[in-house]
């Protein structure tokens, strides 16, 4: 119980008025950041960490944390209202938080994400505070085949799931990789598919991409539909907050799922991202109302938002037990710790024990106090859904193009975005989904520095793969998972004698 | 605050000289690696020392450009031609980059304000390894099947080129396995999935200390200076490769770069600022943390190490089969 006594001990650190205020300081600016697409959580950190040299590291952790847990709260607002996503994990919530924003149910939306994002904060923080040692050895087992077959899980249980066109699927996922191919490629060095242009060095960034696809590519479909406006009936009282957490604990099945998958992956580093379409997916096939899943379903918003949030927080714990970071703002947190002559790793538990304990502290608090500063907002952030569209459109599209150039302060990716505008507008059309592209633009080049990692190692030998439990069960449950849908699908055909073609395993 | 500010920037620009230059609006720091790494390190260390000291009426703005292993930086300077509010950190990349994929830019282009330091390389082995030396490592990598893997950050960059010296002055075959940063391959290592790299300091120092890794040996001409005494640890007591029979010696130099065809005189106001960055305390603290050699250069003395740096690495680049070709 030495360690309880120490986290006691934290919280008075941590619930002093200076900390307090820069927590709720942190909180609000984090918000603003996570709302506007591109500006991001790790550029938030990173624009403001110079003036924390001057505090003490453990107010200064404290400030940043709380700006990222503002960003992980605010990324969401926008996904739900303009199928924006402000961050690359709030993919996900698009899929089912834009259509019920769409139906007038933005307040209940934002609730529901806000619950979620706090129930998988709160789990990953409960596993930094009791098994910190334990899971930071686990990070460790992770070597090049272990990644590439998390990667292979995340891919097969997001795409083996789907109830669209496998074809389509299909598609959608090789554009994917094939744009995350461009750019530099880490194993050999050389950049691959640039055409000796020089805004092509950088590769397609994933959220300039997402932001032309999703955002864009929306505001070109309601032009066309004559600008209807979708969102007047949005409730705008705080009483929408408790009706919809009335509805939660049913899905406890869900959340609780999400927070596993969230903080396994924040853990590896397999990071929020996977992890939120991992969650998405995962629940997708699990719940009663799979189907509804794309329609406006809460649960669709619920699973990716609770393993986006757990797996952004337990992220931390390798970054502070073996200085490893787990997340871009990880890494830039890290970089802070350095400065203030704090060294991460396993000793900071040993030496520093007041500012570990604090900052564990302050996570709890800073969760409290930013789910509660989020929930206040939501009548507001609803209220811009009863805005008529023909005037939030213009505003929304100068957001989106400040949000690209923000990523690489670059006018090239302004072009880039709205031709991405016009790709994802055509994907609509065809009936092609967006969400495989996008997974294989955001995870294909890791999984294939994975994979080429591997290999080089083994010498060329495929065995890699199975040569331990633990890369064998990712591979094996990966399988599973790809399969379970083209089989199911089979089945239901044999059974019914066969109307209509089965579609036979979507070949990877 | 604000006032304290302006007041101060007001005595520093009444005691300036009055012929020299200073910026006039704040100025960007590009870094060629993404946040968090040792050139984004040492940018925000420099940032820091001259906003608390007060050390220039500007503030300094760090601005990660990492893509293409910092071939879009040096683009970027390449294009800010006589804009004398930009700077560039730069590494053994400032050539290496160029050379390895042809993307056209050239440190010539640019003016060499200075260099603040050099880096060393150490061969880091898993703490539980029971190799003693290098030699230890290298005589079970003959035996090796499939060859013994080493790892490192980037490919075609200066691990890589270490591991494949090595290899060759061994006569030994290396599987050199590229992550994505030092960091990265420190913990493949400390987990066992590779059996040595070759990190700089602050890359595998976190490791060291928290007992998952340890060096062998430091890749330089002698022993790292740095004696004080953390917990087990004590770089000056590390042996240098060559008192364990290898002689393949490698140092990286950190230094700061301006846009080319900039005046003498705005250039003089980056040296005198760095030659004051250098002097605080704050800058030695960070020497010492990241036990990185100190080795100051300025103006033709930079020049000429720049080249015969440049040369050293084209030959060796050159024997890896690292140069881009077409």
């Amino acid at each position: 119980m030495d360690d309880f006594s120490a986290l006691l001990a934290g919280f008075q650190v941590a619930l002093s008025w200076h900390n307090v205020g820069f927590m709720i300081v942190g909180v609000l600016l984090g918000i603003v950041v996570g709302v506007l697409p591109g500006l991001g959580g790790p550029n938030g950190v990173a624009i403001l960490l110079p003036l924390t040299f001057g505090m003490d590291p453990t107010s200064a952790i404290i400030l940043l944390s709380s700006i990222y847990w503002g960003a992980l709260f605010g990324g969401a607002i926008t996904s739900i209202l303009f199928n924006i996503p402000g961050e690359a994990w709030s993919v996900a919530t698009t899929f089912d938080g834009y259509p019920m924003a769409q139906e007038g149910r933005a307040g209940e939306a934002l609730t529901a994400a806000f619950t979620a994002s706090f129930i998988g904060a709160i789990s990953g923080v409960l596993l930094i505070t009791f098994v910190a040692p334990l899971v930071a050895k686990f990070a460790l087992r992770f070597g090049p085949a272990e990644f590439f077959a998390v990667f292979l899980l995340t891919f097969c249980s997001f795409i083996g799931m789907g109830k669209d066109n496998r074809i389509k699927i299909l598609v959608s996922l090789c554009i994917g990789f094939l744009l995350a191919g461009v750019g530099m490629d880490t194993i050999s060095g050389d950049l691959r598919m640039t055409f000796d242009v020089a805004e092509l060095m950088r590769g397609f960034d994933f959220l300039v991409v997402v932001i032309g696809l999703f955002g864009v590519s929306e505001i070109f479909l309601t032009v066309e539909e004559g600008l209807a406006f979708k969102g007047k009936k949005a409730a705008i009282d705080l009483k929408v907050v408790l009706r919809t957490w009335a509805g939660l604990p049913r899905y406890w099945a869900t959340l609780i799922r999400s927070s596993i998958v969230g903080m396994w992956m924040g853990v590896t580093p397999g990071g929020a991202i996977a992890a939120s379409f991992m969650g998405y997916g995962l629940a997708k096939r699990f719940s009663k109302r799979g189907d509804n899943f794309g329609k406006g379903e809460i649960e669709g918003v619920l699973a990716p938002e609770t393993a986006a949030h757990a797996a952004g927080t337990a992220a931390l714990l390798p970054m502070l037990a073996l200085g490893i970071p787990g997340s871009a703002t990880a890494a830039v947190l890290l970089g802070g710790l350095m400065i203030w002559g704090l060294q991460p790793g396993p000793m900071l538990f040993v030496e520093q024990k007041d500012f570990v304990w604090g900052l564990i502290a302050s996570m709890y608090l800073g969760n409290v106090a930013g789910l509660l500063i989020v929930l206040a907002t939501v009548p507001l952030f609803a209220a811009i859904m009863r805005i008529p569209f023909a005037i939030v459109a213009p505003i929304i599209l100068v957001v989106c193009a400040i949000g690209a150039y923000t990523v690489g302060n670059s006018i090239f990716d302004i072009w880039l975005m709205l031709l991405f505008g016009v790709v994802g507008y055509v994907f609509k059309k065809l009936g092609f989904p967006l969400a495989p592209m996008v997974l294989a633009l955001v995870l294909g080049d890791r999984a294939e520095d994975a994979f080429r990692q591997a290999l080089l190692g083994s010498g060329g030998s495929l065995n890699v793969f199975w040569a331990n439990g633990l890369v064998t069960t990712l591979v094996v449950l990966s399988a599973i998972l790809l399969f379970w849908g083209p089989l199911s699908d089979l089945v239901g055909w044999a059974r019914s004698r066969g109307q209509g073609k089965p579609a036979l395993g979507a070949a990877e | 605050m604000k006032a304290l500010a302006l007041s101060a920037a007001l005595v520093l620009s009444a005691t300036a000289h009055a012929s020299a230059w200073e910026p006039t609006k704040p100025v960007e720091v590009v870094v060629p690696f993404g946040p968090g790494g040792a050139s984004d390190q040492m940018a925000r260390t420099i940032q820091g020392i001259v906003q608390k000291h007060n050390l220039s009426s500007q503030q300094l703005v760090v601005v990660n450009k990492p893509a293409a292993t910092g071939g879009e930086a040096m683009m970027d300077i390449q294009k800010s031609m006589r804009d004398p509010h930009k700077l560039l950190t730069t590494s053994s990349g400032i050539y290496m980059t160029p050379l390895s994929t042809k993307i056209p830019v050239n440190w010539r282009n640019f003016t060499p304000v200075g260099m603040l330091a050099q880096d060393e390389f150490l061969v880091w082995v898993k703490n539980d390894a029971s190799y003693k030396t290098v030699q230890d490592l290298l005589a079970e990598a003959k035996t090796a099947s499939p060859a013994m893997k080493i790892g490192g950050g980037g490919s075609k960059r200066e691990d890589d080129l270490i591991v494949f010296s090595i290899g060759a002055e061994a006569g030994v075959k290396l599987t050199y396995i590229p992550y994505k940063s030092g960091g990265e391959a420190s913990t493949q290592l400390a987990g066992g999935h590779v059996s040595a790299d070759t990190n700089n300091p602050s890359e595998d120092v976190a490791n060291w200390r928290g007992g998952q890794t340890r060096p062998l040996c430091v890749l330089s001409k002698k022993r790292i200076a740095y004696t004080a005494r953390s917990r087990a640890t004590r770089p000056g007591d590390i042996p240098d490769c060559g008192e364990q029979g290898l002689n393949f010696t490698y140092n990286m130099l950190r230094g700061i770069f301006m846009p080319g065809g900039v005046t003498e005189e705005q250039k003089a106001f980056y040296v005198n600022l760095l030659k004051k960055v250098s002097e605080t305390p704050e800058w030695k603290e960070y020497l010492e943390r990241n036990a990185l050699l100190p080795d100051q250069r300025f103006g033709e003395d930079f020049e000429d190490f720049l080249l015969s740096d440049e040369a050293l690495h084209k030959d060796l680049m050159g024997k890896a089969g690292f140069l881009a070709t077409n």
